[in-house]
């Protein structure tokens, strides 16, 4: 029998960070302590507080263990799991060993994320205990018009970005006349920094899979597939695990609950283009086509895959499914704001002191996002802007801070929910740069199908180009307002139509960074090398004459031993050379 | 597959799960403090979990806490149920199966070797 339970995160993010040695550190130690029988280790998804990892909860307390390192195993094995005495300087905070005393874990709402982190994504009975497959169980006794009032009823938006009604989608779908119908999850997460996708099914494969067998149901489908992209290897394991189990037991394949209906499901790999995100792109991929977008209507509702009636889903939309079916369509809507209900799951990331995964309820504030659960930005620095939405998005400033995250809310000014990504900035981050960061993606990422996307990035590009490194024109904002609202309106798909975001936004919450870049020739936050001036800061100085040696044009300029050193300007090219070489951080950047 | 084979699996799985906080009817804390341990906890925990595997007693849990400050009354095994916590000292292994049998599963708690019963209150759960 055993007695304690250690969930050890296998996340993507934890494994990076050591994970598999502290599991095996911890077997070894048990093993020495005669103590492998009574005490369990089961790998869990994605806990959420990646920046701590490896972390590891110990039930049945609920110890919460952080940054937990091989050379610890030792310790909590003698003293924890022996002893029963929790190992102190391994937890989060000093006194607050448990998860729901901890601000990260207790202002959260878990429903997508529910096993994520609680049970092991590879047996298909730990999912099944916390009430796994019921939904599909039940739904299949309904007539499947239930089952997408229910879906309406529940006001479920699409989690993928643009927040179409689930429920108005599965119906257009059941109604699209056709014999072969068919299901399509897509799992092609492409937006830098977003990982909540890749964590659902890495913790929690099942929900997706039931999620995507109560549409099929719905829609009238007896084939899916789930897109995902090869770069997860991870989350194809555990979904291919997950098919096969749910297989076994009859879950998925013919007359499944002994009803009529029959659905199985395929995986499919993506080769990592961002654009195949975009639904007709990422269909003519499954057909083994070039992944490109073509023009909508027809939507995939009446002519999708292979020509047949296709609803096309997030992972994350699919994995709400279940609670839908499960606890009723009015206890999902009693959570979030009017017309955006439940739940959201974000990757935060960036300049802020938790980075990981949470979800929270719609309608929470993005001051509460980034401060009460992300715990603000680290010491030193002030808050300047978040970035929400990826390449998509756009970034708000903090007077905006007490925005509600919904899908309305959002899109008002000038970001979108999108899939959930969430980069927080400080005042050390150059919103011109960053702009120009998620061009620089975009452009690369455009399919050059349509011209307005692949000239538009590449004209928006190349001006941001020219404003970072010193030689922008007033002319120039004109001119990337113009192309962008051009991009906005004529581009074929999504990709296109969004990738001005990031500029746009910038250029309306900050327009004195991009003036202060083309007037005055300096870059405020000291980024841009073109845009900063080299200086000596004298206190610091020592006199080591490292910067001198290092500098390939003269202007580190000093006598050894003599502090402190200068450096002149006029002769500088802002290679960075004498920044890099000193040991002491006496060479600074700032504003021209 | 039917829906109450699944509910089948679902039962047999929740046990798997209930030491994740789900629901138990009875909590035995034994002391593994240093003297615990001297005094003989082990073998008293490891009797425990014993005579409740054997029994297949599915909503109890078994766990470990550190020293309580009665040295001399070793191994130290606390009862942990909704209304109240019984302590029992000096539990050797024979008294932790009696433990097991008598108390938690006929619902009996022992009079001899009890150091202390507690009451417990709505407000104040038990754990």
């Amino acid at each position: 029998m055993r007695r304690i339970q250690v969930l050890l995160c296998s996340g993507t993010a934890c494994q990076s960070s050591g994970s598999d040695k502290v599991k095996r550190a911890l077997l070894d130690e048990l093993g020495s302590h005669d103590l492998l029988s009574e005490v369990q280790i089961v790998e869990t998804g994605c806990m959420g507080p990646c920046e701590l990892g490896p972390v590891l909860l110990v039930y049945p307390e609920g110890t919460f263990y952080v940054r937990v390192k091989p050379d610890d195993a030792a310790e909590i094995v003698s003293e924890h799991f022996l002893k029963g005495r929790p190992v102190r300087r391994l937890l989060w905070t000093e006194g607050a060993p448990q998860p729901q005393e901890i601000p990260f874990f207790s202002r959260q709402m878990k429903l997508v994320l529910r096993n994520c982190g609680t049970i092991d994504p590879e047996k298909i009975e730990e999912y099944i205990a916390t009430g796994g497959y019921e939904a599909l169980g039940k739904v299949v006794t309904l007539d499947p018009a239930q089952v997408i009032a229910a879906v309406k009823e529940s006001g479920l938006r699409g989690r993928g970005g643009a927040g179409f009604p689930t429920g108005t989608k599965w119906e257009l779908v059941r109604a699209a006349t056709g014999d072969t119908k068919y299901v399509i999850c897509n799992a092609d997460e492409g937006d830098p920094g977003a990982f909540m996708d890749r964590a659902i099914l890495e913790g929690d494969p099942h929900a997706v899979l039931e999620g995507m067998a109560i549409a099929a149901y719905a829609v009238g489908a007896s084939r899916g597939y789930v897109y995902v992209r090869a770069e997860y290897p991870l989350a194809i394991r555990r979904l291919e695990v997950a098919l096969a189990q749910a297989r076994k037991l009859g879950l998925l394949g013919a007359r499944i609950f002994e009803s009529d209906f029959s659905f199985d499901i395929e995986l499919r790999m993506g080769a990592g283009a961002f654009v195949c995100g975009e639904e007709t792109a990422l269909m003519a991929s499954i057909e083994g086509r070039r992944g490109e977008p073509r023009p909508r209507p027809p939507y995939p509702a009446t002519h999708g895959l292979w020509g047949k009636p296709t609803l096309i889903n997030n992972v994350e939309t699919f994995a709400n499914v279940r609670h839908i079916v499960l606890g009723g369509a009015a206890a999902f809507a009693a959570v979030g704001t009017e017309k955006s209900k439940g739940t959201k799951v974000f990757a935060l990331a960036g300049k802020v002191r938790n980075t990981g995964l949470v979800e929270v309820p719609m309608g929470i504030t993005l001051r509460e996002l980034v401060f009460d659960i992300g715990g603000g930005v680290p010491a030193g620095r002030e808050f300047k802007a978040v970035q929400i939405g990826g390449p998509s998005g756009g970034c708000l400033p903090a007077s905006l801070l007490d925005t509600p995250v919904d899908y309305d809310s959002l899109s008002r000014h000038g970001a979108i929910m999108g899939s959930g990504g969430v980069i927080v900035l400080d005042d050390a981050t150059c919103m011109v740069n960053m702009a120009r960061f998620f061009l620089e993606f975009t452009a690369d990422e455009s399919c050059g199908k349509c011209v307005p996307c692949r000239v538009g990035t590449q004209m928006m590009l190349a001006i941001l180009n020219r404003i970072v490194a010193g030689e922008g024109t007033d002319q120039d904002l004109v001119r990337l307002a113009e192309i962008g609202d051009m991009m906005k309106n004529a581009s074929l798909c999504a990709l296109g139509q969004t990738a001005p975001n990031p500029v746009l936004s910038t250029l309306r919450y900050f327009p004195e960074e991009y003036r202060a870049h083309i007037r005055d020739r300096s870059c405020p936050a000291g980024v841009c090398p073109n845009l900063v001036r080299y200086v000596v800061v004298p206190e610091a100085c020592r006199g080591c004459d490292a910067c001198r040696r290092a500098c390939p044009t003269g202007a580190a300029q000093g006598t050894a031993g003599k502090a402190p050193y200068r450096i002149a300007d006029e002769l500088c090219i802002r290679c960075g050379a004498c920044f890099d070489a000193c040991p002491f951080g006496a060479v600074k950047k700032e504003p021209r | 597959m039917k829906l109450d084979e699944l509910r089948k699996i679902r039962e047999r799985a929740e046990a798997e799960l209930r030491l994740r906080g789900g629901p138990s009817r009875v909590k035995i804390v034994v002391g593994m403090g240093t003297s615990g341990i001297a005094a003989g906890a082990r073998q008293t925990l490891r009797a425990i979990l014993d005579e409740v595997a054997r029994r297949d007693l599915r909503d109890v849990v078994v766990t470990q806490t550190g020293e309580k400050g009665l040295a001399a009354q070793e191994p130290i095994v606390e009862v942990h149920e909704p209304t109240r916590i019984t302590i029992y000292g000096e539990v050797d292994e024979a008294f932790a199966r009696r433990i097991v049998t008598e108390h938690v599963v006929n619902g009996r708690p022992l009079s001899e070797r009890v150091v202390e019963v507690r009451e417990v209150r709505d407000d104040q759960p038990a754990h």
